[in-house]
């Protein structure tokens, strides 16, 4: 694990900084309060249910909103006030958008070269992104895929510091998809940093180094994936079918119990490793044996349903 | 160089693009000069006609052309394509870079207008070798009047593009406009022969002004500053209602 602590002190500026950011439409808090730093080199996470703000977090950070409160600042400048000098560090591939239908990839790829002043040598980018066989085609006729991997090449072309992926693999077949996390820990490799937006669970355990969970406008944790899994209520599941009944109230007594749940005769239990160990003295206790005796970890994905759902309580 | 409002990086891709749409070509380009070469066919327009001072119908017809290039291009051509770019999310990609999208906009005014001015050349080329009309006798009056009417119907086109929601709305916003712009241009009866209660009115309109003007500049004349002011105003007035209306996303 790389140490973001001793690279803050070395570097003694964070590449983003989110402080306090409130944005609200027609009256509705769409982000409420949101804070958070990007050291340079990560890949940081933004992960959350649909309609949770993290849209419209990035799109403070990338200066496309202006927020309603709060302090931005990319690699400390103001994306509102200083624009040009923030779009310059800062490649972004949008959610949603299209390029012109007969635009070639080629002539895409030299136009927006031609907005930087220290653009990529488009060519090597394309063939990285595997696109060189497409350099003549108009952009109306890719693939969902090849039109992902264009607006990766544009995100990059720029030679930009931090790049800010919104829902890329979304619409990828899971190929596609694997191959673009390759991408992504490559272009990681080469020094950028990357602002992840995501909802895929899967993606963000493997890419990020930490993630910020945002649920209703709010950050509901921040913290590596390793970390989110642990400190979730049900980190460790144990599920067993007992030779003899239970009784409810000794498993009730357990310690650090998250969830109890009873199905067919087998009783999945949720909880820490201290949830395991008293378990198991129960048991024995009792003198019940345990058929197909299990013990997993959770995945993100159970800690992400455990944290939006503390949110929303 | 980024902050410019002009890119030429941004133009020179615009009118690459322009060239790859052959229907838009056409219409700006061609049609007006085709229908020219349609009613120059017909032999009586050729004939000199006493009710419009000893000129013939086609000398009438050159003016109303060169305007019908502005109209297609200007009013509905540009809208469409711009507010396509706003749809699809083109000019907010734009947005994230050092350059800004309004690039995109000077850009497609260019190119259109660029058109436009190509469509009426091409006009008063093909009137002048195939029907033998006399180029304008006032050629600068004549260019300063065509200079105006462009940046008219570029500011309409761009009112029609800041009220429009989707390309299909500045589809029928477009065609709406069109047919009166027509018609006030002189399509189905030049302004000349209009009644006189008729031609006052239409010529407080961008392309009724601009008709008169052009013919005053053919016929040898300064164009009146009257017809020259209506197309001010009106430029100005449209440029700041796009202004205040327009929509970036």
């Amino acid at each position: 694990m790389r140490s973001p602590r001793a690279r803050r002190d070395a570097d003694a500026m964070p590449v983003i900084e989110v402080t306090d950011l409130r944005k609200s439409y027609a009256g509705r808090p769409v982000v409420d309060g949101v804070s958070f730093i990007v050291e340079e080199g990560e890949i940081f996470g933004v992960l959350g249910p649909n309609g949770a703000g993290k849209t419209t977090t990035v799109e403070c950070v990338e200066g496309l909103r202006v927020p309603d409160a709060g302090r931005v600042r990319v690699t400390g400048l103001d994306p509102v006030t200083e624009d040009e000098a923030t779009r310059r560090v800062l490649g972004a591939q949008l959610q949603e958008s299209e390029l012109q239908a007969r635009l070639t990839v080629r002539e895409a790829l030299e136009l927006y070269a031609a907005f930087y002043p220290r653009p990529l040598d488009w060519r090597p980018l394309a063939e990285r992104l595997g696109l060189t066989a497409k350099l003549t085609t108009r952009f109306a006729k890719l693939s969902g895929g090849q039109k992902q991997r264009l607006f990766i090449a544009l995100a990059l072309i720029g030679n930009p510091r931090i790049v800010v992926l919104d829902e890329l693999t979304t619409g990828l077949d899971p190929r596609a998809r694997r191959d673009t996390w390759e991408l992504i820990e490559d272009i990681r490799a080469n020094g950028v940093t990357v602002l992840l937006v995501t909802h895929f669970m899967e993606e963000a355990q493997r890419l990020c180094d930490r993630i910020a969970v945002i649920d209703k406008g709010r950050i509901a944790a921040l913290d590596t994936p390793a970390g989110l899994i642990r400190r979730s209520a049900g980190a460790t599941v144990i599920s067993f079918t007992p030779s003899a009944p239970l009784d409810d109230r000794d498993l009730n007594a357990l310690p650090a119990l998250a969830s109890i749940e009873h199905k067919d005769g087998r009783i999945t239990l949720s909880g820490t490793d201290e949830t395991v160990n008293a378990v198991i003295t129960l048991l024995a206790r009792c003198h019940i044996t345990a058929h197909q005796l299990r013990v997993t970890d959770a995945t993100l994905d159970d800690a992400f349903l455990d944290l939006t759902k503390e949110a929303a309580a | 160089m980024s902050t410019a409002v002009i890119n030429s990086a941004v133009l020179k891709g615009e009118f690459r693009l322009l060239r790859r749409e052959p229907g838009s070509l056409f219409w700006i380009l061609l049609f007006p000069t085709l229908l020219l070469v349609i009613l120059g066919s017909i032999p009586s327009f050729r004939d000199p006609d006493p009710s419009l001072d000893g000129l013939r119908v086609i000398d009438v017809y050159v003016p109303v052309t060169v305007l019908l290039g502005l109209i297609v291009g200007g009013i509905q051509a540009m809208p469409q394509t711009l507010t396509g770019y706003r749809e699809r999310g083109i000019l907010r990609r734009m947005s994230t870079t050092p350059v800004r999208p309004v690039a995109l906009l000077s850009a497609q005014m260019l190119v259109y207008g660029a058109a436009a001015l190509a469509s009426a050349l091409l006009a008063l080329v093909v009137g002048r070798l195939a029907f033998d009309v006399r180029l304008p006798e006032q050629p600068f009056g004549y260019a300063v009047a065509l200079l105006l009417t462009v940046l008219a119907a570029l500011a309409l086109g761009a009112v029609i593009c800041a009220l429009s929601p989707t390309t299909k709305v500045a589809g029928a916003i477009g065609s709406a406009v069109f047919f009166p712009a027509m018609f006030c241009a002189g399509v189905w009866m030049p302004v000349q022969t209009m009644p006189d209660v008729l031609a006052r009115i239409v010529e407080y309109t961008p392309f009724g002004a601009a008709s008169q003007a052009l013919n005053q500049a053919a016929a040898g004349d300064w164009p009146g500053w009257g017809h020259l002011g209506v197309l001010v105003a009106w430029t100005v007035l449209l440029t700041a209602g796009a202004a205040r209306w327009f929509r970036w996303e």
